[in-house]
């Protein structure tokens, strides 16, 4: 049998895409959630000096890379959800009852989660160009997506691994929820972390979205606390792990 | 050749046997029938056969592949229709259908071929292009059958086809199963229904409690129990006296007490009904109904679990809420 099965991901990858396509409401609450985030904090706190961020940045300038990191998260644990639904509607003994590898039934899920994520990401950030919001250059928005990809697979490898230890749909929406405000809250997305104990500071270190969110930062405005380099380097680390991880506990996992 | 071959196959859940050493053979191009009350372990077999479940101990093979070892030969090589749906609503009838022969790895001239003629077959062509979400049951539960086909299993698995299903419904997948069978699918289904065993299946092994405790063709298992049944609505007391009167006739096969009747097994029964009426008014018994019928299978079942179907669910259904309470205090 072949490890990878390329029509197989794709069949997989565009169930994922008509899903996605003809749940309008989904795609409408994921756009407009960072949207009104954005604009209640970022107008809000317009002209409040925060320390950490530059008067000539902005609060607003600073927030923008940070909701799409968070939009990434947020749309990245329905790839989770949707292995619930599945299992829940029994599609996944469906599948998992065709000679299709494992890994290739991840991987298309994946790369179905995480097109979608994408998708959203980019819409947040170009809405945002549309009112204001100035990048550097065309090359950085691209750099931008290159981490929005590794961001996004990351987080789903996450969900995937947790969705296949889990049988009900709400008991995954609350660990979703436990592990998503620290990760929100640490990784820099809303402030400079710089105002946080040292410890805090340490803690974020471990956190994905922390170099997921400087890296964003970096190459759209300029501004990032570690260099865009190191931010590349460790994201793209925890996304392999992430996702072998998912692959992992998801091969281990029973179908019924 | 055996399309199944199933020796000594064991699963336990949390220490309780769901399916407890069953043993048993299935030829190739037969229609072979699991037939047991809810609980009896027949989908936890269904789904060790079909790879989804990985068996405590024992062997299995299905069409000459080991169901442990060569997981993607055995799904190459079988069709499931599982007992509860398992479509994608989101998508129309026919998406689900390329998205299943898409991952069978079919050509796309044969995906065009086959989804055509599979869903001519089921009658649902009209309906392709329509979500499944706004699908009935019936048309949900073809479009499953059509699905199960489209890649030409040699062994077709068919859990509780007809569940749910109105009386029309039924009968046209029953006949549809009936002429999938005579194209040489190996075909093995489970029932709790007791007429569409019998109607089906060449053989069926009745499971209760996780065991096999009979097999062989419905007609044999039906001539096994040695006669006609007589049913008599009596009461109990002196009902040992009249039993005692009949044993000494040669035709009296033996009995059966449950739900307040008395079940007389009876040779030629239409004959001896006048009989067993005197000897009761004999003894003053006054029998409130009679019945006579050849034996179904439910009787089989009962012959060999000594409990109808219907009481053997209601007890495994108790047993079920005993548990569920029982976990709640915990």
């Amino acid at each position: 049998m072949r490890i990878l099965n390329l029509k197989a991901i794709y069949i997989l990858w565009l169930r994922e895409m008509k899903i996605f396509t003809r749940a309008k409401s989904r795609i409408l609450a994921n756009i407009l959630t960072p949207l009104i985030i954005l604009g209640a904090l970022g107008f809000g706190l317009r002209g409040a000096t925060i320390p950490g961020i530059p008067a000539s940045i902005g609060y607003l300038q600073f927030l923008i890379p940070g909701m799409v990191g968070t939009t990434m998260i947020f749309s990245s644990t329905f790839a989770g959800m949707s292995v619930l639904w599945d299992r829940q509607f029994g599609f996944l003994k469906e599948i998992m009852v065709t000679p299709v590898s494992r890994v290739s039934i991840v991987l298309g899920r994946m790369m179905g989660g995480t097109t979608t994520s994408v998708i959203q990401g980019i819409t947040i950030l170009l809405i945002s160009i549309i009112v204001g919001f100035r990048v550097l250059s065309v090359v950085s928005v691209l750099e931008s997506i290159v981490l929005m990809i590794m961001m996004s697979a990351a987080f789903i490898g996450l969900g995937l691994a947790i969705a296949s230890r889990l049988r009900d749909m709400q008991g995954f929406g609350m660990i979703m929820n436990i592990i998503m405000l620290p990760v929100l809250f640490l990784s820099g997305a809303y402030y400079p972390l710089t105002n946080m104990p040292s410890f805090i500071i340490y803690a974020s270190y471990l956190n994905p979205l922390t170099y997921g969110v400087d890296g964003m930062r970096g190459v759209l405005i300029g501004l990032s606390a570690l260099p865009v380099t190191l931010d590349f380097g460790v994201l793209l680390a925890f996304c392999i792990f992430m996702v072998l991880l998912g692959t992992f506990l998801f091969e281990k996992s029973e179908a019924v | 050749m055996y399309a199944i071959k199933v020796d000594d196959l064991t699963k336990n859940f949390n220490g309780n046997a769901a399916v407890d050493h069953i043993s048993f053979t299935v030829d190739t191009g037969e229609l072979f029938g699991l037939l047991g009350p809810n609980g009896a372990g027949k989908t936890t077999t269904i789904n060790m056969l079909t790879t989804l479940l990985q068996p405590t101990s024992g062997y299995a093979e299905v069409a000459g592949h080991d169901v442990v070892q060569e997981r993607d030969a055995v799904r190459n090589s079988i069709g499931i229709v599982f007992q509860e749906t398992a479509l994608d609503n989101r998508l129309t009838g026919k998406e689900n259908l390329e998205f299943h022969s898409v991952m069978y790895g079919m050509s796309k001239r044969d995906r065009i071929d086959q989804i055509n003629q599979v869903l001519d077959l089921v009658e649902l062509r009209d309906k392709a292009d329509t979500l499944v979400i706004k699908y009935s049951g019936g048309m949900k539960r073809r479009l499953e059958i059509a699905r199960g086909l489209i890649h030409h299993p040699k062994v077709l698995f068919l859990d509780e086809p007809s569940l749910g299903l109105d009386t029309q419904t039924r009968r046209h997948i029953w006949d549809y199963i009936k002429k999938l069978n005579k194209e040489d699918v190996t075909i093995i289904m489970t029932t709790h229904y007791m007429e569409e065993a019998d109607y089906l299946c060449d053989r069926v092994a009745i499971m209760d409690h996780g065991k096999i405790v009979a097999m062989d063709a419905p007609s044999n298992l039906k001539d096994s129990l040695g006669g006609d049944i007589i049913s008599l609505e009596i009461k109990d007391q002196g009902s040992d006296d009249l039993i005692a009167d009949l044993k000494g006739n040669q035709w009296f096969k033996g009995f059966d007490r449950h739900d307040g009747t008395l079940d007389l097994k009876v040779s030629n029964a239409d004959k001896h009904v006048p009989e067993i009426f005197l000897a009761a008014e004999k003894r003053g018994l006054s029998i409130d109904s009679v019945n006579l019928r050849k034996p179904s299978l439910e009787d089989v079942f009962l012959g060999f679990t000594g409990k109808t179907l219907r009481e053997r669910e209601a007890t495994q259904a108790d047993r079920r809420r005993e548990r569920s309470i029982q976990r709640a205090r915990q």
